[in-house]
């Protein structure tokens, strides 16, 4: 009985200590320190949230850069992957289209070979991210349909050049660029 | 890969090196009660929390009464976190008016988090409040791990301790390893975190509307303070369905660094700790290296595999369930990080890797989670291959062994004989239940091998207290939730009991002094010696159901079939 009493209190007083106080510490720290980042790193352009940086989201109008594909449709809930296996027939048939659909759409030739991030859904549904490489095998598409001139397109791939993010302190992760930011900046470039 | 991959990979593994002497030397300090930086800081809230409960942190108890306490504590954790969430509509910070869990799903996931395997059979952002995850899930969180710390503590004093049947206070290693070393880690990590952009907040969840005129409902939360506490406690459950794959959880290659760093960190210094408090700090970094071989082993195979080419796709490097931003080393490191670990986070799909790195992360599951492990339950459960490993040499040399001068006994083995077998029963057993009924299968994303290896690494993830998934498996059943939970109290429990029987024994022996004829643990021929009864025993064990799933799906992957 005593035991019991003691793990009550004991449980109360670490629930109260790892439950309450010490979450609502970094809430206070983190809303104090880095706002911007503890809120969602969100994208607001005249008062409307127009998305989070960190984010995904789906582009559809050929006029913009497109992301990975998403096995939950970049609809942020649930997050989720496709989860197929690596013999999957159903994750074969779904790369074959992507990766025709993704060549007709760029008028690349059909041997082209595709980043594999474009072909292969991402594990969150929401990766943001897409390789320059991915990002340059649209430019043509994007320059035709928005009808750019020669300087337009210059200023197109300087863009992607400047958007690109390399490893983080030179050391972590992987060369990429943000599929909304650079979209947001495409809509910038004038004549 | 490139050198720039080994480069990442290299100044992980120094970075764990490094840090285990530091955390270890002052973990010692803090379990041992010596004066320690942290004492002046928090020294006070350990007194109140003392008197406040009405413990007396001088008196000590057996195994059984430590155990009972230990036991006691986690019953109460999971009946709470069981009942509030059944009763979550009527509690407050639920913005999104998310309905009560369903019985077994809540009795699922309280068990998940009270074991420390935190297996996710719900979907985090459109489940739980921010009410059950901050007050239910992120206090387990904390104190699962500082049960796993406790039990490894009466192991070290079973070891160290000399014709006694103390093995100390159990209220006191819970409030210690709590207060000195889980809070203030998570604490530092939490704020990193959210310098990447992890997010931190109790608003509601935003709508958004992008330049193309979809709408986009963005999930927010508490997620910074409990994902720091889920890595640092190898508990790896995550604040959203995508788990360390989430940008919000995992947004920048920087904070998956400290996050992969984090899962290894604890059970890694462990070790140092463990060698400083029996006395041999060469004993601790013995245990070190043969985890540090097994995993070096496992990541070599893991990496050569997915970077390999898949001739169904006629493509390597696959981007499958993996993030840009992470890309393949990233995401294979993790993956055999979090298995050795049994942390479980994934920031990955390991549903999607190749067989063969799908085999090394179901290897990793089914040894008992050793390869560093779980906090404090990695290491005991390492004890426990070091005491076959000695009564195996015994046997050959015909003397009866002796561990740290402790003589060990038909009960040791026995006991130890218990702590492995309750796991692989669990493996194989509920396995093989889950594929031959429908509802077993009724839960399948994939067919052929691949669908045998999903319920396979689900029942070795909860039985190893793992947590990590082939997630395609839907295990939001009544089926699977049950199944699972009984999985992974076995698992867990069916460890602690033995262990601390062991302990309890160990304490009352006398301490022989080392001979001439004294078969030494802490030299390469040991280190050997180990790694092959960790091998030979998974591998008699599970090599069978191993080759039904992932070893098959590698050949039949060989022949370009699809299933």
């Amino acid at each position: 009985m005593k035991t019991l009493f003691i793990s009550v209190k004991i449980f109360l007083v670490l629930t109260i200590l790892t439950g309450i106080i010490y979450p609502l510490l970094i809430t206070g720290l983190a809303q104090l320190i880095f706002p911007h980042q503890a809120n969602g790193s969100m994208v607001i352009q005249n008062g409307k949230v127009l998305g989070s940086e960190l984010i995904g989201q789906n582009f559809n109008n050929r006029k913009y850069f497109w992301s990975r594909p998403s096995a939950v449709n970049y609809n942020p809930l649930p997050s989720g992957g496709s989860n197929y296996g690596p013999t999957s027939k159903a994750l074969k048939q779904q790369v074959i289209y992507r990766e025709k659909s993704l060549q007709e759409a760029n008028s690349l030739p059909q041997n082209a070979s595709i980043p594999s991030e474009m072909i292969f859904a991402s594990a969150s549904g929401l990766d943001p991210h897409i390789s320059p490489q991915a990002a340059l095998m649209q430019v043509d598409r994007i320059s035709k349909e928005r009808n750019f001139i020669p300087k337009q397109k210059e200023k197109l791939l300087s863009l992607i050049t400047n958007l690109t993010e390399k490893p983080q302190f030179r050391l972590f992760g992987e060369e990429r660029i943000n599929v909304f930011l650079l979209n947001l900046e495409l809509d910038k470039i004038t004549r | 890969m490139t050198t720039f991959d080994l480069i990442q990979i290299a100044l992980f593994l120094l970075a764990l090196i490094l840090l285990t002497p530091a955390l270890g030397a002052f973990m010692t300090k803090v379990f041992s009660g010596e004066k320690h930086f942290l004492k002046p800081v928090l020294g006070w809230l350990e007194r109140i929390i003392y008197r406040v409960t009405g413990v007396n942190p001088d008196e000590e108890s057996n195994w059984k009464t430590y155990l009972a306490g230990l036991l006691t504590f986690n019953i109460l954790g999971f009946l709470i976190l069981f009942i509030l969430q059944m009763i979550q509509s009527h509690l407050p910070f639920n913005t999104e008016k998310l309905p009560n869990v369903p019985w077994h799903l809540s009795f699922n996931t309280a068990v998940s988090f009270m074991t420390n395997t935190n297996w996710q059979s719900y979907a985090g952002e459109t489940t739980l409040s921010y009410f059950i995850q901050m007050i239910g899930l992120t206090v387990q969180n904390f104190v699962s791990a500082a049960t796993g710390i406790a039990v490894l503590l009466t192991l070290i004093r079973g070891v160290s301790r000399k014709t006694t049947d103390k093995l100390g206070n159990f209220w006191v290693d819970l409030t210690r390893s709590t207060l000195y070393i889980l809070i203030p880690l998570s604490f530092v990590l939490a704020l990193l975190l959210v310098s990447q952009g992890v997010i931190q907040n109790f608003t509601p969840y935003v709508k958004a509307t992008n330049i193309e005129g979809t709408s986009q409902i963005i999930p927010m939360g508490p997620a910074a303070s409990q994902i720091a506490i889920k890595q640092l406690g190898t508990n790896g459950g995550g604040f959203f369905n995508a788990n360390s794959a989430h940008p919000f959880e995992n947004p920048t290659p920087f904070s998956n660094f400290l996050e992969m760093l984090s899962i290894l960190l604890i059970p890694a210094a462990l070790t140092y700790t463990y060698g400083k408090m029996v006395g041999s700090v060469r004993q601790g970094w013995t245990v070190f290296v043969v985890m540090f071989i097994l995993m070096i082993a496992g990541l070599a195979i893991s990496l050569h595999s997915e970077y390999a080419t898949n001739p169904v796709f006629g493509a390597h490097s696959m981007m499958e369930g993996k993030e840009t931003r992470f890309g393949v080393t990233n995401s294979v490191l993790w993956s055999v990080v979090t298995t050795d670990a049994s942390n479980g986070s994934v920031n990955s799909m390991h549903d999607s890797l190749s067989p063969v790195s799908g085999l090394v992360a179901m290897v990793n599951l089914v040894i008992g989670e050793v390869v560093y492990g779980g906090v404090g339950s990695g290491l005991y459960g390492m004890v426990i291959f070091i005491i076959l490993t000695v009564f195996i040499a015994g046997l050959m040399v015909g003397r009866t062994p002796e561990y740290l001068g402790k003589k060990i006994e038909a009960f040791e083995v026995q006991m130890a004989i218990i702590a492995v077998l309750a796991p692989s029963t669990v493996i194989l057993l509920f396995s093989a239940l889950a594929s031959i009924t429908p509802s077993g299968l009724a839960g399948l994303n994939n067919s052929g091998p691949h669908g045998f290896s999903e319920i396979l690494y689900t029942f070795a993830s909860a039985a190893g207290n793992n947590g990590s998934a082939f997630a395609g498996l839907n295990a939001n059943t009544v089926f699977y939730n049950i199944l699972i939970g009984f999985g992974m109290l076995i698992g867990r429990f069916g460890v602690i009991i033995p262990v601390m029987a062991i302990a309890g024994n160990l304490a009352k022996k006398k301490i022989t002094p080392p001979s001439s004829g004294t078969f030494h643990t802490d030299n390469w021929l040991f280190v050997m010696l180990l790694i092959a009864v960790i091998l030979i025993v998974g591998g008699l064990t599970f090599f069978p159901a191993l080759s039904l799933g992932p070893i098959v799906e590698h050949l039949l992957m060989q022949s370009g079939i699809t299933f």
